[in-house]
């Protein structure tokens, strides 16, 4: 007989991946357009989940359209970070490109804190019902609203970039930006675009666990585990992203589990990640679907 | 080489000693042995207050100095400085407290340990570069912190650890006054040793590996060995750095060391300049005047209508951890090159007033 706790820790594994999964994916897409690591992907979260929260506390703003005004604010706030700090640094080493997104990262983190204060704020109740029975496990439903959101948020990425128009001009600029203008395609519209995107699609992230565990800071360590599920994934495929994400969220739990049961060592939930991250770096660093760059002297 | 007393007009430089030579004057040489003399003369004339600002630019600059030879002359990425900071603050302590080693020793022994550490993650730096070497260090922060809290033959875990005051033949070094001259030696020592090393042919071959590696791996340069070399050098200065933060505090607890401290000595290193190591000693005064600065600012506010709209007074760190932030981002849009750079201009526009070309 399998350990009910087990299948509790699996469910709940699938459902924080999925989530790491959206969040690595809007990571991804930022890299892929713009070379850019974003070390501020967290704070996307933390913004989105606190205005959403800002806006039906303060303004009792039904919850559709408080997340429509999110939507809204995300977009302006992830074109301006890209036109007004981002733009300049083009052609800047990595280095300046990475310290400006984790110097962001901070001036929002305490700001955010400063705004909002350090303890988590219950988000107003969303659905009706809190739990529903699924053969025989009992589920919240904000999780699968998680998980729905999640996986209706990975089909549009896919629809997005297969289908419309925008989607081919973003992934003719990550192939080859030079091609792409040659094409008449605007790569700075483009840049703009994948910041605006990734910034909306966070902040539904960050929404989604706000409602499940209330919003305060901790959101943005979602910033930080994005990066063992993007390297196991690959820096530069959307669908290691998501797989990426759902592994690590299935490793944390089933760390839990074992540490629970068998080790007692305490805290190796949040820790597990970063050990993998190591081994996959050194074994395999372009993760398991990014593309293995060649140099030979 | 110092032969003239100011720079001729021209290259008449004959042979690469003279290229090389950390004091091109007479009077280069003399400023810094008298501002030498003059810094050791601080704890005859400032109170307590401002020796212990000193002595932490003091060890913050030495680890910064590890942080550039990484950063600024190798191009290599590290977030995890801190963590090593921490790491030989923590094997001072213990080479001490369990091991009975005096703290004269027990410093430099540090710094060995924390280059062993170093080591085991610069492992995975041979074969990294830039990004993902980022990454991996930023997951070399986060396994070391985790270690401090659960390593409690190490740390003392939670309740932290005491280190005792640095002493030689029972003369110990407890007051600020005392201590000052311990820091003051390892930062002298620590830069002549780093800009000696700059000036050797492994300083150079750093240098030509931040460059451009292709090329310097067909020079011969063993591209593995150099990186994980740097590596090695980083992580024995934030060694040192910490185990002199150790025996200064007298205390060491696990929280100091968060990521947030990492990224203060990567904005130490940017402000100053990279690849500077003057500019290392410049970036770490700012950082560290940076949150004097803005107690500064909300106490002169206190009261005022801003104070009130904004409750500066009870919002002070998050206000620092602001400041610290916003002037990264600033300094990168608008000063990539850093306090060097601009110290360099400033000496120019003097050198060549009034004419400005």
């Amino acid at each position: 007989m399998v350990d009910p706790l087990l299948i509790q820790l699996i469910i709940n594994g699938l459902i924080v991946g999925a989530l790491y999964g959206v969040v690595a994916m809007s990571f991804v897409l930022i890299y892929k357009a713009s070379q850019v690591v974003n070390f501020a992907q967290g704070e996307f979260l933390l913004i989105g989940a606190w205005a959403c929260w800002w806006i039906m506390t303060a303004h009792q703003v039904p919850f559709v359209w408080a997340m429509l005004l999110t939507f809204a604010f995300m977009l302006v706030l992830g074109v301006a970070i890209q036109v007004v700090v981002l733009r300049p640094l083009i052609g800047e080493p990595i280095i300046s490109v990475i310290m400006v997104t984790i110097g962001l990262s901070i001036v929002f983190q305490a700001l955010m804190k400063w705004m909002f204060g350090v303890f988590a704020q219950p988000f107003p109740p969303v659905f009706e019902t809190q739990q529903i029975n699924i053969g025989g496990v009992q589920i919240q439903t904000v999780y699968l609203m998680s998980l729905g959101i999640s996986l209706f948020l990975m089909a549009g990425f896919a629809v997005f970039f297969k289908y419309s128009k925008y989607g081919l001009a973003m992934r003719a600029t990550a192939f080859d930006q030079q091609v792409a203008q040659s094409l008449g395609i605007s790569v700075k519209n483009v840049f703009a675009m994948a910041w605006a995107i990734s910034a909306v699609v966070s902040s539904v992230a960050g929404v989604t666990v706000g409602i499940v565990n209330g919003v305060s800071s901790a959101l943005s360590f979602y910033g930080i585990k994005v990066f063992p599920a993007v390297i196991l994934g690959g820096l530069d495929s959307i669908a290691g992203a998501v797989i990426g994400g759902l592994i690590v969220g299935l490793l944390e739990n089933l760390a839990q589990y074992v540490d629970g049961q068998y080790l007692h060592w305490g805290n190796l939930y949040e820790i597990a990640p970063f050990y993998v991250l190591i081994i996959i770096l050194m074994i395999r660093p372009y993760g398991l679907f990014g593309t293995k760059d060649i140099e030979r002297v | 080489m110092a032969t003239h007393s100011l720079i001729p007009a021209g290259e008449y430089k004959t042979s690469y000693a003279a290229d090389t030579t950390i004091f091109p004057t007479v009077t280069s040489r003399n400023a810094a042995i008298l501002a030498l003399i003059l810094v050791a003369c601080a704890p005859l004339v400032f109170d307590r207050y401002i020796l212990s600002l000193m002595i932490q630019i003091g060890y913050l600059s030495i680890a910064a100095l590890g942080l550039n030879i990484l950063v600024g002359f190798t191009g290599q990425i590290s977030i995890g400085h801190a963590a090593f900071f921490g790491f030989g603050a923590f094997s001072s302590a213990w080479l001490n407290n369990v091991h009975g080693i005096p703290v004269f020793f027990a410093i430099p022994l540090a710094g060995l340990m924390t280059t062993a550490a170093g080591l085991i993650f610069g492992l995975p730096a041979a074969r990294l570069k830039g990004l993902y070497l980022a990454i991996a260090t930023l997951a070399a922060q986060y396994i070391l912190q985790d270690f401090f809290a659960r390593a409690s033959w190490f740390s003392g875990g939670v309740a932290g650890t005491v280190a005792y005051p640095f002493s030689i033949f029972g003369y110990a070094f407890d007051t600020d006054a005392r201590y000052f001259y311990v820091v003051l030696s390892y930062m002298v020592l620590c830069f002549v040793l780093a800009t000696n090393l700059m000036r050797s042919r492994d300083g150079r071959a750093l240098v030509a590996v931040r460059d451009h590696y292709l090329s310097a791996e067909m020079m011969g340069i063993n591209l593995t060995k150099y990186r994980t070399l740097s590596f090695g050098i980083s992580a024995f200065f934030a060694g040192i750095g910490g185990a002199l933060y150790a025996h200064y505090l007298q205390f060491v607890s696990v929280e100091g060391f968060t990521i947030l401290f990492s990224i203060q000595f990567l904005g130490m290193i940017i402000i100053g300049g990279l690849g500077s190591i003057m500019g290392t000693i410049l970036g770490t005064i700012f950082m560290v005047l940076l949150p004097e600065a803005m107690e500064w600012l909300t106490s002169s506010l206190a009261g005022g209508a801003i104070d009130r709209a904004l409750s500066l007074k009870n919002n002070i760190s998050y206000l620092r951890e602001m400041a610290i932030g916003a002037v990264i981002v600033l300094f990168l849009m608008f000063e990539p090159d850093g306090l060097a750079h601009r110290w360099k201009q400033i000496k120019a526009y003097w050198k060549l007033y009034p004419f400005a070309h």
